[in-house]
C-alpha cells in the first residue's frame, strides 16, 4: 500500500490536467456517440457486415436440421393448419369470411413476417453479447441484420403463399404485383418496432418475456382467422374504428386485397401504413442511436 | 518510477491515449449469500449488486510505447481494456485517443455455430474492411492462424487455443495504431506465440502503439517499455517494465 500512496501523493502535487492534455493532443473521446448523420453513414458503409450476417446466419440454423431451409415455409404452413382446422370448426360460419383458405393463409404468414422479426429483433443485441464486447461497429447494423434475415425469409414464404392462394382458386392478377410493395412497406414498418425494442430489452430484460404475449394480443386481434367486419359488426362503432387503426391488421388487409377476392381496401389504409413504417423507423432509429453507448456495457 | 508517469523520454511521440478518472460500474444479480432477502420474489431489487470495477484510473501514453498491464483475476484489467476501446463506456471520467483502439481478446468467440471461414469474413467487415478487401486479405489472414484445414468447420468445434489464433490473426490484419491484445497471446502454442509477439512487435515499430494484457511476466518484459499495474480496480503502480514486474511479484 505505500507505493500507492507514493502514487496517488505525487499526483495531487503534480495535479495533471489529463483533460488538457488529451485536448491539447487533439484526442477524441473513445466510444463517444457520433452526430446521427455521421452514423448513418457509418452504417451505410458497413452494411455489408449486416448483409453477410443475416445469409450465414439462415444457413447456420438452417443447416443443423434435416428439412433445412424447408422448415422456412413449413413452420408457417402448420399454422396455417391448425388454426384453420381448430377455428374453422370453433368458430360461428358469420364471422369467417369468404375463401377462407387463403384469407386465412395470407394472413399467417403476413402475420409471421411481423411477429419474427420483432422477437428477432429485440434480442439483436443481448443475444450478440460476445460480438459486441468484442468488436467495434454501429450496434444498429445487429437489429438491422435479424430484420435483413426475415426478408431473405419472406421470399420463400411469399412463393409458397402465392401457390396456395392460386391452389385454392383465386384468379391470379396483375395486382400481386402490388403484395412486395405492402411488403416494403412493411419492412420499414417492422425494422422501426425491431430497433425500439432492441433497446427496451438492453434497459430491461423483462421485455423478452412480454413480446410473446404482445404477440399474441396481436395475433388475435388482428383478424387473422376471422374478419374483422363481420365479428364486430354488431358491436359499437368504436370497436371497429379501433381495430382498423392496427397497422398490423392493415397489412393483413393490404395484401389480401391484392391477392384474395372479397377483400378491399381504401386509400386511407395505404396512407395509415406508410406514415406508421415512416413514423416508427425515424422513432426507431433515433430511440437506438441514443443508447449507443450503452449495448456494451452489461 | 512516479516521475515515469509525468515526464515521458523525449523519444516518445504525442499523447495518444489519456484516461482521466476511469470509473466502471456493473450492475449484476448477485444470488445465495449475497441475497440476504430470504429469497422472496418481491425483493428481487435487493439482489442487485454494484461491482466498481475500475476506480479512477488516470494515464497518459505516448506514441510508439508498449504498455503492459499486470493484476491478479478479477482486478479490473479486461474491464480496463474494454473501456480504452470503447467497448464499456466509463460510468466516471473518460478515455481520449487518437484513434478508435482495436481490442483482441481471449473470451470473444465470434459466431460459434459459423466455420471459421465465415467467421473470418464477417470479423473483417465488422472491422470496417470493404467486401473486396476481406476477400483479398482472406487468404493471408488463414495462413497466418494456420488453421487451413479447419477453417471449414464450425467455429465452436475449435479448441480455445485455436479460436484464439483465428480472433488474433483477424484482429491484427489490419494496421492498428492503436492494439489491444488481452491475453490473447497466453493461449498460442509456442510457434504461434513466437509469431504473433513478432507481429505485436512490428505493430509498435510502426508508430503503433500497443496495450498488452497478460499474466506471463516473461512476455511482459519481452515486448514493453512501461507497466501499469491494476489491483482491485486502482492503479497502483505505473512505470518501468523491470520494476514493476519485480514489485509485482514480490507482492505475492
Amino acid at each position: 500500500m505505500r507505493r500507492c500512496t507514493r502514487l496517488r501523493g505525487a499526483r495531487l502535487v503534480k495535479n495533471i490536467d489529463y483533460e488538457k492534455i488529451a485536448a491539447d493532443a487533439g484526442l477524441e473521446r473513445v466510444g463517444a456517440r457520433p452526430p446521427l448523420r455521421a452514423y448513418l453513414a457509418e452504417l451505410w458503409e458497413r452494411r455489408h457486415f449486416a448483409y453477410t450476417l443475416a445469409g450465414y446466419r439462415i444457413r447456420a440454423t438452417m443447416s443443423e436440421n434435416r428439412l433445412g431451409l424447408g422448415w422456412i415455409v413449413i413452420r408457417p404452413i402448420f399454422t396455417a393448419i391448425i388454426f384453420g382446422t381448430i377455428f374453422g370448426v370453433v368458430m360461428p360460419k358469420g364471422s369467417r369470411p369468404e375463401n377462407f383458405i387463403p384469407f386465412l393463409v395470407v394472413g399467417v404468414f403476413t402475420f409471421e413476417f411481423f411477429s419474427k422479426s420483432f422477437s428477432a429483433g429485440s434480442k439483436a443485441i443481448t443475444s450478440n453479447a460476445s460480438l459486441v464486447r468484442s468488436l467495434n461497429f454501429p450496434r444498429m447494423l445487429l437489429p438491422l441484420a435479424s430484420v435483413m434475415q426475415q426478408v431473405f425469409e419472406l421470399i420463400p414464404i411469399i412463393a409458397v403463399m402465392a401457390l396456395i392462394v392460386a391452389v385454392t382458386g383465386e384468379p391470379v392478377t396483375w395486382s400481386w404485383l402490388l403484395v412486395p410493395v405492402v411488403f416494403a412497406i412493411m419492412t420499414t414498418f417492422n425494422l422501426g418496432v425491431a430497433l425500439v425494442s432492441a433497446r427496451l430489452t438492453v434497459h430491461l430484460r423483462d421485455v423478452t418475456q412480454i413480446i410473446p404475449l404482445l404477440t399474441r394480443i396481436l395475433f388475435y386481434s388482428s383478424g387473422i382467422f376471422y374478419s374483422l367486419d363481420k365479428v364486430l359488426k354488431n358491436k359499437p362503432d368504436w370497436m371497429l374504428t379501433l381495430a382498423d387503426a392496427n397497422p398490423i391488421s392493415i397489412f393483413l388487409k393490404l395484401v389480401r386485397a391484392q391477392m384474395v377476392e372479397g377483400n378491399v381496401v381504401t386509400a386511407r389504409d395505404w396512407v395509415i401504413v406508410v406514415v406508421a413504417a415512416v413514423l416508427l423507423l425515424v422513432i426507431g432509429v433515433i430511440f437506438f442511436w441514443r443508447a449507443e453507448e450503452r449495448y456494451g456495457r452489461d | 518510477m512516479t516521475e515515469k508517469v509525468n515526464t515521458a523520454p523525449a523519444t516518445l511521440g504525442a499523447p495518444i491515449v489519456v484516461a482521466n478518472d476511469v470509473h466502471v460500474d456493473y450492475r449484476t444479480h448477485a444470488s445465495g449469500k449475497a441475497l440476504s432477502n430470504g429469497g422472496s420474489l418481491f425483493k428481487r431489487q435487493s439482489g442487485i449488486r454494484l461491482v466498481h470495477a475500475l476506480k479512477g484510473v488516470s494515464f497518459e501514453v505516448r506514441e510508439g510505447e508498449s504498455v503492459g498491464v499486470i493484476g491478479h483475476n478479477g482486478s479490473g484489467k479486461s474491464t480496463l481494456m474494454r473501456t480504452i476501446a470503447g467497448l464499456t463506456t466509463a460510468t466516471k471520467g473518460a478515455v481520449y485517443a487518437a484513434s478508435r483502439p482495436a481490442l483482441l481478446g481471449v473470451n470473444a468467440a465470434l459466431m460459434p455455430d459459423l466455420s471459421g471461414e465465415k467467421n473470418v469474413l464477417l470479423g473483417m467487415l465488422a472491422m470496417g474492411h470493404s467486401k473486396a478487401e476481406s476477400t483479398e486479405q482472406f487468404d493471408e489472414i488463414v495462413e497466418f492462424s494456420g488453421l487451413a484445414e479447419f477453417i471449414d468447420l464450425p467455429m465452436k468445434t475449435y479448441s480455445s487455443g485455436m479460436q484464439a489464433r483465428l480472433r488474433f490473426s483477424i484482429a491484427v490484419s489490419r494496421d492498428h495504431q492503436i492494439l489491444l491484445v488481452d491475453e490473447a497471446l497466453a493461449v498460442g502454442d509456442k510457434a504461434f506465440r513466437d509469431k504473433s509477439e513478432q507481429r505485436i512487435r512490428d505493430l509498435r515499430d510502426q508508430a503503433g502503439t500497443v496495450f498488452l494484457v497478460s499474466h506471463s511476466m516473461r512476455s511482459i518484459k519481452d515486448t514493453c517499455t512501461r507497466v501499469l499495474w491494476i489491483d482491485h480496480g486502482n492503479l497502483l503502480m505505473d512505470g518501468d517494465p523491470a520494476e514493476v514486474v519485480k514489485a509485482y511479484e514480490d507482492s505475492k
